[in-house]
């Protein structure tokens, strides 16, 4: 049985990280993609970024590109376990919607 | 050309907000030491400035590894004092904040809210000993009224830290009740 803690929503910053991270990208990418795929709505710290990569490479959920030993920039890539937490994030995002739409949805 | 202003800030978002409106005006910070500013003609708006308190000395690894991160990230470090830091990045890249969360906004505001109380212990502390001997010795008749002179002092800047620190907690609580019901 997982903890409760492990069960909770993901915070917006970090399902956009782990989303952009389907494909290898550094920080700045990570920032950039966010921006495009929420049609400029959510802007990333720099601050609030660099948090999140540290504790998502901690729980193994992304991990850094073993480049060129001077690569100038990190580039990171999700893990099968980060993958994992997605899917089970986008089927709870999915009972909310389909919940929302049945009950909001018709009230028009 | 260089400007040089000497101003003191005690709260470092009245402080950032000055920093951006000197900007607006071409007047970019390119310096800082204790309370004298380095501003450098640049075209109006070229910058947005964000000031941070860190974890840890810029010097320390970790306040490095984080420093490069941002340099990375088109974020240009500018000037530091003790563990406060002033980033700046081009306005043309669009908007520049360093946490857009509630969860990183409040754990920089408890840093900032920790390292006043420290200042606000130490200078009440002091203070009251000061008051404590000035006033001790009027009664033995040779008076040490420098002590009680310097202890007022004292007391009056710590207070102006309780201010501080009473201001932030403030602004924790506010975010907190957010956070209860939103990200």
């Amino acid at each position: 049985m997982v903890e409760s803690s492990e069960r909770g929503a993901l915070t917006e910053a970090v399902f956009y990280i782990l989303l952009s991270l389907y494909k290898p990208m550094h920080g700045y990418g990570i920032m950039q993609n966010t921006k495009e795929l929420s049609n400029e709505r959510l802007s990333l710290g720099a601050g609030t970024l660099y948090g999140a990569i540290n504790t998502l490479l901690e729980k193994n959920w992304i991990k850094l590109i073993e480049g060129e030993k001077d690569a100038r920039k990190k580039e990171y890539r999700i893990t099968e376990l980060g993958k994992k937490v997605m899917l089970g994030e986008m089927v709870r995002l999915k009972e909310l919607l389909d919940n929302g739409e049945k009950i909001v949805g018709g009230e028009e | 050309m260089k400007h040089i202003v000497r101003k003191a800030y005690w709260d470092y978002e009245k402080e950032e907000k000055w920093l951006n409106e000197m900007s607006a005006k071409g007047l970019a910070l390119t310096d800082y030491a204790w309370c004298r500013y380095t501003f450098t003609d640049t075209p109006n708006n070229e910058y947005i400035y964000r000031i941070e308190f860190l974890e840890n000395l810029p010097t320390h690894p970790e306040s490095m590894a984080y420093i490069k991160f941002l340099e990375e990230n088109g974020v240009e470090f500018v000037a530091s004092y003790l563990r406060w830091v002033y980033f700046r990045k081009k306005s043309v890249e669009g908007a520049f904040d360093i946490y857009s969360d509630l969860e990183s906004k409040i754990r920089h505001f408890k840093r900032i809210g920790a390292f006043w109380k420290v200042f606000m212990y130490f200078e009440l502390i002091v203070g009251l000993i000061n008051i404590v001997i000035g006033l001790a010795s009027i009664s033995t008749g040779e008076a040490h009224i420098m002590n009680l002179v310097a202890g007022i002092i004292t007391v009056i800047l710590g207070l102006v830290f309780l201010k501080l620190d009473v201001q932030m907690s403030k602004k924790i609580k506010k975010l907190q009740q957010e956070k209860a019901i939103r990200e």
